[in-house]
């Protein structure tokens, strides 16, 4: 029973490590659920999901993704907290302008994404 | 390289300004080690009050109650017994030249691993144990190890052991080159590198006892305390310097070569902040 236990348990933790902040580029584990959106908002989540790319549930926990961290906020309510669109782009971009000590990586800044691919992300979370 | 340097400084100031209470005093125009000891380890006591001063030894387990039980149950069927074994074993066994690896140190390598790293006046560098026990096996006519695991592993997880309890006792020797090589680790500890834009004191002071995906984040205070550990994910030992280089890489950064000058200094700095702390290696990780 224990054995069991530990041995899933390190199986997990293992995934975990390789694919850690993306390391390994590994593919997004979890799938855009594309049944009923937009098909920004799914290229939009797939970008935030996946492990080479935004990799934000590494700190973030998101509505539809799993193994999430806890370092940054969970991403809820953001339509209503900044209605304004070029907020999350300049959050996205490079939050060190609004935070200098945060801990979020500067994706636009350090060219971990593209304009074109943070502007899906926004979609993304525009949803949320 | 300069204007880096002092960005990074720059950066560490504001840093310490909106922390509140500041792991190290940056501002201080004279580097001072005791004040930075203080107030590293009043950062992570006010941080942390529920957490016993010598449990922060224990990584991520000082962090998160779940895990702690998990730990107290696996230390009973300790996972580095066989690096044990393989230390004691190496210590003993007779080099070509008849001498063996406990006659290069202090007490025969028993008991000691608290003294270490140490600032070699006469190489005028830092000697963590690790390139300590390359230097005895190459003055042996010997082949040295390799840094990351397996024999290295073993004997600095056999010193560990016999050292268990015993407190870190670094010291920085009267000598300008040594607080420099400490200014240096400092340094390395709180600069932001890669494309993450992470120092160490990003996750491990910053962020200790939060998840980054499914791994709690370990505290620097008594960080090196447990080292060499055994990682499920590694599906074996890794020591310092296979650490160091791991966390480098996680960031997306190009780690350095182990036991690079930089890793020395850092480590230097990191166990001199952890004096007082207890030796508590080998450790076994999740
Ligand atoms: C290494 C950790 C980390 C990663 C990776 C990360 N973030 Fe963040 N994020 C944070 C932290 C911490 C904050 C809190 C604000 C701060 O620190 O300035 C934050 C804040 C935010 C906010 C504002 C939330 C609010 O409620 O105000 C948004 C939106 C956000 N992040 C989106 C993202 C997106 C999208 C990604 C991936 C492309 C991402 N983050 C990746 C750590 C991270
Ligand atoms: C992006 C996050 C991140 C950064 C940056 C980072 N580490 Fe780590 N570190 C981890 C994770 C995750 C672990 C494994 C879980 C744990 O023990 O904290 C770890 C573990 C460690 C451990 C072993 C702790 C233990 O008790 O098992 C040491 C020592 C360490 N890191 C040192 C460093 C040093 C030195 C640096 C800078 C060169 C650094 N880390 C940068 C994420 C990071």
């Amino acid at each position: 029973m224990r054995m069991n236990f530990l041995a899933g348990q390190s199986r997990v933790r293992t995934t975990a490590l390789l694919v850690l902040l993306g390391l390994a580029g590994a593919p997004a584990i979890a799938q855009a659920q594309s049944a009923n959106v937009a098909p920004n908002v799914a290229e939009g989540q797939k970008l935030a999901f996946d492990r080479s790319k935004g990799n934000c549930l590494t700190c973030h926990d998101i509505k539809g993704g799993d193994l999430a961290g806890t370092i940054g906020p969970p991403l809820v309510d953001i339509k209503s907290k900044y209605p304004d669109r070029k907020e999350l782009v300049a959050i996205v971009s490079d939050e060190t302008k609004r935070n200098p000590t945060t801990v979020m990586p500067p994706f636009g800044r350090n060219h971990i994404l593209t304009e074109q691919e943070i502007s899906v992300v926004v979609d993304f979370l525009q949803t949320l | 390289m300069r204007r880096l340097a002092g960005m990074a400084m720059a950066g560490l100031a504001v840093a310490v300004a909106l922390l509140g209470a500041p792991p190290v005093v940056m501002a201080a125009d004279t580097p001072n080690p005791p004040a930075d000891l203080k107030a590293f380890q009043k950062f992570f006591k006010d941080k942390f009050p529920k957490v016993k001063f010598e449990d922060f030894v224990n990584g991520p387990y000082s962090m998160d109650e779940g895990l702690y039980k998990q730990w107290k149950e696996k230390e009973e069927f300790p996972p580095y017994e066989f690096a044990l074994d393989l230390g004691k074993e190496l210590m003993a066994k007779p080099f070509k030249n008849g001498k063996t690896l406990a006659d290069c140190f202090p007490n025969k390598g028993v008991g000691v691993r608290q003294d270490y790293p140490y600032f070699d006046t006469k190489q005028g560098k830092v000697i963590t144990l690790e390139l300590a026990v390359n230097q005895c096996l190459e003055a042996n006519g010997e082949q040295p190890y390799s840094y990351v695991k397996d024999e290295m592993a073993g004997v600095t997880a056999y010193m560990a052991y016999t050292s268990r309890g015993k407190v870190f006792d670094v010291k920085i020797p009267d000598d300008p080159r040594a607080l420099a090589a400490y200014e240096n680790g400092k340094r390395y500890f709180y600069t932001r590198r890669g494309q993450l834009n992470f120092s160490c004191a990003t996750c491990h002071v910053q962020s200790p006892g939060e998840r980054i995906r499914a791994e709690v984040l370990a505290p620097a205070l008594g960080i090196l305390n447990a080292m060499p550990i055994y990682r499920s994910e590694w599906s074996g030992m890794g020591t310092t310097s296979r650490r160091f280089t791991s966390c480098n890489s996680q960031v997306r950064g190009v780690p350095l070569k182990p036991q690079d000058e930089e890793y020395r200094d850092l480590e230097y700095y990191l166990s001199y902040v952890s004096n007082g702390l207890p030796i508590s290696g080998p450790g076994a990780r999740p």
